[in-house]
């Protein structure tokens, strides 16, 4: 039987499901419709400062015909009163007791402002708390939000405020606008964070009208940018998960969200160490029922690996991280194509000779030009892989054995130093790697 | 019969009944789940008579999720295979998609469908449902069709214990005995067959009820009575020469074609199809595929009042059929073999289809099929006490499915005068609710 149970920083939830904090979580109503269609948890809209929102908050990027691949938006965070949220929060964690709700929280840094909503949303009844220190517009403008994420000492210092009066989980959202995720990660752990929430929404501009010049979308003539969430994101999002996850000076809890769509997307952040994944983008496209088919479909995937709980996979996929230094400059992959797949649109023929390594070659064939990789010269690059429209039709071969590895780190140990092209070429020229 | 026509090559054979809407690949498969625009409260499932939720299956396509995205299918229908390749979608589900609303193509969802179940029949067809803990309840269904197949599944899921009696051999119905090759293949029903007897169904083919066992006898051994028996008897045309060779009834053509020894079924160089349903259509198609040289529809009234689906017409079209509207068979012609068929031409007079006096007219052909419509086995549903039919069907509760004799129930083609295989799906289904709240005393 698969369990999907989780324990993330202390908040428990019947599945790892949770819904970020954002519109979709706005009111109690809202939480309540989203935990009978299956959710497992809910971060409240963040609650605090008085705001006042401007209308056409929302952008989005289309893909060749596939809608919002990326959202944008200049939502502040809740304009409902303090008050108001609190009694829902209550309300809805009577009705839903086995559901995680944690409380989104920003408001002045003001220790003592801290201290009061701290209490507050404990005399609620939340689960858990979620530091803000992400929102990019707006609020930052006003000192709070990404303004204080990054800044690791402003980081430290509010996250203390909150953990030396919390008696619930405190979980510190990060924003991703910063060089190095690691440090306000380190910073909140510094704080006493009990984990880490990541990633907030990036900034961005979704682009310019081309007749008014106003940016998109404009408010009364003015735009600017936003933060970007949704599936163009998710890639970032994992890759700063990863790192979190990795970080030996954080090694805390992770509730990671940035591009999750479906179960798939689930599974990556929990084998990138998640315990728990939040949705904002998905479930604004498409409504709280795309629940249904990430729990099912993650059950179904558990069953059929033979796990049974989400703890056998965690950070399963961590291991496979490593530094380009330590990879095998020896492993020789080539391009081969499947002439009986092939479509002849000879988008690998132009890929590779304007701009990769002119390895491909066309010749007649049956009337048709059939692209063919000369082996030898195919750096193993991948671009024609990537490009070519045909699943399976060009796949990248193994031509070594494995049996010999020389990782970047160790060559440089092996050749004089500083290091110089002849002697590099030397190496690459006994192990038959040709660059041209 | 006068002239046969010459036997063709199995290659041949094998071309004229291959398939004509094939599977989608794996990579088209996903690229038209991804265009599904995932509607909320999505007018295609409304259209769908079984309400299969479409866009939620489709969903699962594209999330990867195959056995989660065949188990919403099945839920809502058990004969899904069948249905996703032979429904008429471009009335049901793809007519309502959204897309023709934006001047597009609709989703491809009978393929999508087949898609789901081809993978579930690759995959020997995993359990998905366990059933509910034996009632200690019996349910007799008359009639493994799909309308018995499907109320016998939601029963055994309910916890019944469900016995079918079936006249025929195979089990299926017309699923496996009437429809068209180039639809689908008669194993793909019975893989259903075969899915919904591991449910724990028991299945007595060859039994013919009120022959074999009587109706007396059923009604002692369970607690309620499902009758799926379709419509079992042709209908006759009622003119001279019936009896002649050369002369058969569409449903035993049409049984022959589908269980694809093509070589064995002899067909005439010249054929007359009388009628213009669907089964019409799919007997003439189906001549013309084995080998006729020349298939003549004839049909006492207009195009306009044709009964066919407008995409089986354009297929009889395409298959070179040629029509004859307003023509009205008078007599079959021959020496104990058919030469001709002789017709009065027809008009309609003050909204009265009249036929015009001495406008006869002779169709020399070697073969006439006679595809007129099915009709209810009436001689054997009087035996059931206080049974009422009227204009040829089995009257039963819009709701509950049940008959006048509140024992039995009843489904499918008897109960609407011949449908589509989904209709009679989505009746067996309702019909074991209903037979659960009689049962059970619910309202
Ligand atoms: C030639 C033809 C082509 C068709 N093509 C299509 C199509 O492409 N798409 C579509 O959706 N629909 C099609 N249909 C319609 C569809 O097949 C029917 O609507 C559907 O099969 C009705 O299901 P049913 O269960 O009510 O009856 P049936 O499928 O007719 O099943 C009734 C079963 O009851 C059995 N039976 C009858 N009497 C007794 C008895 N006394 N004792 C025991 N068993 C008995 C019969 O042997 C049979 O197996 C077609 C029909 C025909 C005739
Ligand atoms: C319209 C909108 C409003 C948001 N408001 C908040 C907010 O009030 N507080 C917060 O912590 N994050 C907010 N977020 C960020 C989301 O919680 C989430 O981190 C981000 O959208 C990435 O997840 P996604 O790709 O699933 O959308 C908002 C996002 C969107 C799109
Ligand atoms: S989504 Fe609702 S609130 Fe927003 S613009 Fe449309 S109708 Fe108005
Ligand atoms: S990109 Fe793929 S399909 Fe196109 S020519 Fe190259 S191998 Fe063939
Ligand atoms: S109506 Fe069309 S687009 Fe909408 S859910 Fe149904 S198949 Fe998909």
């Amino acid at each position: 039987m698969v369990d999907l149970r989780i324990n993330c920083a202390g908040i428990k939830s019947p599945n790892p499901f949770w819904l970020a904090s954002a519109p979709p979580t706005n009111s109690g109503y809202q939480i309540c419709k989203a935990f009978e269609a299956g959710w497992g948890g809910a971060v409240w809209k963040t609650i605090g400062a008085p705001v006042m929102n401007v209308v056409n908050r929302y952008a989005a990027v289309d893909f060749n015909g596939q809608k919002i691949i990326g959202l944008n938006n200049i939502e502040l965070i809740s304009d409902r009163s303090i008050e108001i949220n609190l009694k829902e929060i209550a309300e809805t964690k009577r009705l839903w007791p086995d559901r995680a709700i944690v409380a989104s929280l920003m408001v002045e840094s003001d220790r003592k402002i801290w201290h009061d909503i701290v209490k507050r949303t404990i005399d609620a009844g939340a689960d858990g708390i979620e530091l803000n220190y992400g929102c990019p517009h707006g609020m930052s403008e006003r000192g709070m939000g990404s303004a204080v994420g990054q800044v690791p000492e402003y980081c430290t210092m509010i996250t203390e405020w909150v953990t030396e009066v919390s008696t619930i989980p405190v979980l510190v959202k990060l924003t991703p606008n910063v060089t190095d995720i690691r440090f306000p990660g380190r910073a909140a752990k510094k704080g006493k964070a009990n984990g880490i929430s990541l990633i907030n929404t990036i900034n961005t501009i979704i682009g310019v009208d081309l007749d008014t010049f106003q940016i998109e979308p404009s408010r009364g003539g003015k735009g600017g940018h936003g933060g970007y969430a949704g599936p163009a994101i998710k890639p970032i999002a994992l890759n700063m998960v990863s790192e979190i996850a990795r970080d030996p000076e954080i090694n805390l809890p992770i509730s990671a969200m940035g591009g999750i769509s479906n179960w798939k997307d689930a599974l990556e952040f929990i084998l990138l160490g998640a315990t728990s994944v939040q949705v904002c983008t998905a479930v604004m496209h498409y409504g709280f029922r795309i629940v249904e088919d990430m729990i099912d479909g993650t059950t179904n995937w558990m069953e059929e690996k033979g796990y049974t709980s989400l703890d056998q996979i965690r950070g399963k996929a961590l291991t496979n991280i490593a530094n380009f230094g330590d990879m095998n400059l020896l492993s020789k992959h080539v391009a081969h194509i499947d002439e009986q797949k092939c479509i002849h649109c000879n988008l690998c023929y132009i890929a590779c000779e304007d701009t990769a390594h002119q390895c491909i070659d066309l010749h007649q064939k049956k009337g048709k030009k059939q692209p063919t990789v000369r082996e030898p010269d195919c750096v193993g690059c991948r671009l024609c892989y990537i490009v070519c429209p045909v699943d399976h039709c060009i796949t990248m071969v193994q031509k070594d054995n494995g049996a010999q590895s020389k990782t970047w780190n160790e060559l440089v140990k092996e050749l004089p130093q500083p290091l110089s092209i002849e002697d590099l070429r030397k190496f690459q020229h006994k192990h038959g790697i040709d660059v041209h | 019969m006068n002239n046969v026509a010459p036997k063709l090559t199995s290659k041949e054979y094998e071309a004229n009944f291959a398939e004509l809407k094939p599977a989608l690949t794996d990579v088209a498969a996903l690229a038209e789940a991804n265009r599904c625009l995932y509607c909320y409260d999505s007018p295609c499932m409304t259209a769908c008579p079984t309400h299969i939720d479409i866009s939620t299956f489709i969903k699962k396509i594209s999330t990867g999720n195959m056995k989660g995205s065949a188990k919403t299918i099945l839920s809502s229908n058990w004969v899904a295979l069948t249905c996703a390749k032979a429904c008429p979608v471009d009335v049901l589900c793809e007519g309502a998609c959204v897309y023709h609303g934006k001047g597009e193509k609709p989703i491809q969802i009978g393929k999508l469908q087949r898609h789901v179940m081809d993978w579930y029949v690759e995959k020997k067809m995993p359990q998905l449902f366990s059933p509910a803990e034996k009632n200690g309840k019996t349910v007799g269904i008359i009639g493994a069709g799909p309308a018995g197949l499907a109320c016998a599944a939601e029963l055994t899921l309910l916890g019944f214990d469900v016995t079918i009696y079936e006249a025929s051999k195979l089990a299926g119905g017309l699923d496996t005995h009437g429809i068209a090759p180039y639809k689908m293949q008669q194993q793909d029903s019975l893989n259903e067959v075969k899915m919904i007897k591991r449910l724990g169904v028991k299945i007595k083919t060859g039994v013919r009820v009120g022959k074999d066992i009587s109706f007396g006898k059923l009604e002692k051994t369970h607690d309620a009575i499902f009758i799926g028996v379709g419509l079992p008897m042709p209908a006759e045309l009622q003119i001279s020469g019936e009896e002649m060779n050369g002369v058969v009834n569409a449903l035993d053509f049409v049984e022959n074609v589908t269980k694809r020894k093509w070589k064995s079924v002899d067909v005439g160089r010249r054929v007359a199809v009388i009628g213009a349903g669907n089964t019409a259509i799919d007997a003439a198609t189906e001549a013309k595929r084995l080998g006729a040289e020349e298939v003549f529809m004839v049909y006492r009234r207009g195009r306009e009042q044709m009964s066919a689906y407008d995409f089986e017409f354009e297929l009889a079209k395409r298959d070179g059929i040629s029509f004859y509207f307003h023509a009205q068979p008078k007599k079959i012609i021959g020496k104990k073999k058919v030469q001709a068929l002789e017709c009065l031409e027809t008009r309609i007079v003050n909204g009265k289809l009249k036929t015009i006096p001495r406008s006869e007219f002779k169709i020399p052909v070697d073969m006439v099929i006679k595809a007129v419509g099915q009709n209810i086995d009436e001689t054997l549903l009087v035996s059931i006490p206080k049974l009422k039919i009227k204009d040829g069907m089995v009257v039963v509760n819009a709701k509950s499915y049940q008959t006048s004799n509140p024992k039995y129930f009843a489904g499918g083609d008897c109960i609407n005068g011949g449908k589509e295989v989904v209709n009679a799906a989505f009746d067996g289904k309702r019909a074991a609710y209903g037979i659960h709240n009689f049962i059970f005393r619910k309202k």
